[in-house]
């Protein structure tokens, strides 16, 4: 985390110090959770190794007061990992001040916020960097974003703006880290394309609402585009290396569910302006659930979801042109038993990536999880090519307390 | 003498009086009066499931802990912790909640906040706090174990007077009660059950226990109110709610504590923003 976030967040911190003072309710909560992956192809370079041991921690501090109308949550959260030093990195995933006077509510701090509606990939989801190597595969893992929200919630919806006065870089695996790109990106030699870099103040605002059976949100974001362009560079050191460079760009979308009994219809799709190049992006899909399948107490989900995106392979998202399926099944039992199983396919190249999840809780304390990344059948000019070679399987045990 | 003879007279006339109109009325003359008679004995059903309803009006909004202990069939149990937030409907529609879980640790502050309708199907949307995601869920699984409980989803959501029929079947003693004994039939879609035969007692008209009936039409669980309490000198609520399950012999109990009324919740501590905030 660079120094003057972290010059912020005390900031933040001394500033409602005195308000913690009178705080009526106070919790704190955690977890740790050890992790072991096992690579089962040999390694693009002789750095990577075929194991890795990683242990992971969270905590969550919450202040409640004013009947609950004041909040302030610190979530801080750190790995260390046997191998990549990258990996053993930290973060603040919340550290923010709450208030709330009937149908307002202001936001200070490092927050995480979540757009969209589809399983596979979301697009519309622009507002907190991607944690890349907490999630290198599902990008689903996010870094905290300091942020001024302010929401109303009205009778014909829920409107958000945001000032985003800080950018956070994307972390990227060491030379040592797998999955990786075959070439290391050097975060040493980031460029940005505003003037003020990380400074840059980024804006958004989003109107969401419901009307029957639909869900949607309609969102527009200015600022420093979260995912950056790599480009081959080379190190001080004299190495090859991927160099990341950040646009600004401007993002109108929008996203929509239809909840019709067991069928849940999902679309999300993006305008883009970006270095003088205006690109567009969609995916969307179906989602049914049998209920109670084939006699027992568990539903079988079935996700299908399309991705396009009008850059194609020169997109830097990975899914251009790609179809998902997936298969869910939740036993509805006290261990909370769930197993996933889905495949997603390039229908421009052919490359196929599938994962398989399985968890359960062992005890009201613990769960344990199991994922498995599997890539076949890619070309070299797929975008995953990189990481083909990275197939692993994952287990993990969390304890919490 | 003649005095004391008049008044023993009187007495005895009275107690012949009483003791003859609780024969041929029975416990019944406690029942809610203008109640139809057994003649129609759907109309009566409707009735009574109406007067329960309207005798627990007026509450507005409650908070509460719910505590739920299950049972399996070799004795083990484990324990789930949830907060409710409780909106009273008067439209007949059904009452706004919003539950957030406390316990087990690997889902607190999972949330649900549930529109029901009589009509339409509910609206319930989930917040999973990990990813920060409000999601709309599809309300059809009715018959689905609510996490991992002996409670289904619609043991909690279709409870309106407005998603059965009804048939009064008889009334019978129950504790130290009367019961009205009514069978209701579904009749929302994806229901798992043809039919509940549930207990009203006629002093309070407060549900005693159900039994449920699953599409084969044979007796799957039975639940039992017990522990009632009258909070504000006007609502009732159970303490406790006991379902067995004839089936697998497991079992869950919820154990209801700190009920509040009239905190001064209003809709929007019900709205899909509100389903974010840390409660």
């Amino acid at each position: 985390m660079a120094k003057s976030s972290r010059a912020a967040f005390f900031a933040v911190i001394a500033a409602l110090a005195p308000a913690c003072a009178h705080a009526d309710d106070l919790s704190l909560r955690g977890t740790i959770e050890p992790e072991l992956r096992l690579f089962t192809q040999s390694a693009s370079s002789a750095r990577q190794k075929d194991t890795d041991i990683s242990v992971s921690g969270e905590a969550t501090g919450k202040y409640m007061w004013g009947d609950g109308d004041q909040s302030l949550i610190v979530t801080p959260f750190a790995r260390l990992d046997q191998r990549d030093s990258r990996r053993t990195h930290w973060d603040l995933r919340e550290a923010r001040y709450g208030l709330v006077m009937g149908k307002w509510e202001v936001r200070l701090g490092f927050d995480k916020v979540f757009w969209g509606v589809t399983e596979a990939v979301h697009l519309v989801d622009v507002i907190n960097q991607t944690d890349l190597i907490e999630d290198p595969v599902k990008q689903e893992a996010r870094l905290g974003q300091p942020m001024l929200r302010l929401r109303t919630t009205q009778d014909f919806g829920t409107f958000d703006a945001f000032l985003l006065p800080y950018f956070r870089e994307r972390d990227f695996p060491g030379t040592n880290g797998r999955p990786a790109y075959d070439i290391p990106v050097d975060m040493d030699l980031t460029r940005y394309e505003s003037s003020r870099k990380e400074r840059r103040v980024d804006g958004a605002f989003r109107y969401s609402h419901h009307l029957g059976d639909i869900d949607f949100g309609v969102s527009y974001f200015q600022g420093t585009n979260r995912d950056p362009i790599l480009t081959p560079a080379l190190s001080s050191g004299g190495d090859l290396v991927l160099s990341p460079y950040y646009a600004q760009m401007k993002q109108a979308s929008i996203d929509a569910q239809a909840t019709k009994g067991a069928w849940l219809y999902k679309f999300e799709g993006y305008w883009r302006r970006e270095l003088g190049r205006e690109y567009e992006a969609a995916t969307g899909g179906v989602e049914y659930t049998f209920y109670g399948a084939l006699g027992t107490e568990g539903d079988i989900g079935v996700v299908a979801e399309y991705a396009l995106d009008s850059r194609g392979l020169m997109a830097r998202d990975p899914y251009e042109n790609d179809g998902f399926l997936a298969l869910r099944w939740t036993a509805n039992d006290e261990a909370s038993t769930s197993f996933l199983g889905g495949a997603v396919v390039d229908a421009e190249t052919g490359a196929m990536g599938f994962r398989f999840k399985g968890e359960r809780r062992l005890s009201d304390d613990y769960r344990l999880s199991a994922e498995a990344y599997f890539f076949g059948n890619v070309p070299r000019r797929d975008p995953i090519y990189s990481i083909a070679d990275d197939n692993y399987l994952q287990f993990r045990i969390a304890r919490f307390f | 003498m003649g005095m004391t003879g008049r008044i023993y007279r009187a007495a005895l006339c009275a107690a012949a009086i009483f003791t003859l109109s609780v024969i041929s009325f029975g416990p019944s003359r406690a029942e809610a009066p203008g109640l139809p008679t057994a003649a129609d004995p759907a109309a009566r059903g409707l009735a009574i499931a109406q007067e329960s309803d309207k005798r627990d009006r007026g509450w507005g909004d409650a908070k509460a802990d719910m505590k739920m202990a299950l049972t399996n069939a070799s004795g083990e149990t484990s324990e789930r912790a949830l907060r409710f937030m409780m909106l009273e409907n008067t439209d007949g529609d059904g009452n706004w909640s919003l539950m957030t879980f406390d316990r087990p640790a690997d889902i607190e502050g999972t949330a649900l906040l549930t529109y029901p309708h009589v009509k339409e199907a509910d609206e319930q949307w989930l917040y999973l706090p990990t990813v920060k995601r409000v999601k709309r869920i599809s309300s059809a699984n009715k018959s689905g174990p609510f996490v991992g409980s002996e409670f289904a989803f619609e043991d909690f959501s279709a409870q309106q007077v407005g998603k059965f029929t009804y048939k009064w079947l008889r009334d019978e003693p129950c504790g130290d009660r009367t019961c009205h004994v009514v069978e209701r039939t579904p009749q929302y879609e994806d229901s798992g059950y043809t039919r509940q035969i549930v207990w009203i007692d006629t002093t309070d008209y407060l549900f005693r226990k159900t039994d449920f009936y699953d599409r084969k039409d044979s007796l799957i669980k039975t639940l039992t109110y017990q522990d009632y309490k009258l909070y504000d000198n006007k609502f009732w609520r159970p303490g406790e709610l006991a379902m067995a399950n004839h089936e697998t012999k497991k079992s869950t109990r919820l154990i209801w504590q700190s009920y509040a009324f009239h905190t001064g919740l209003t809709k929007d501590d019900f709205s899909t923003a509100s389903l974010e905030r840390a409660r």
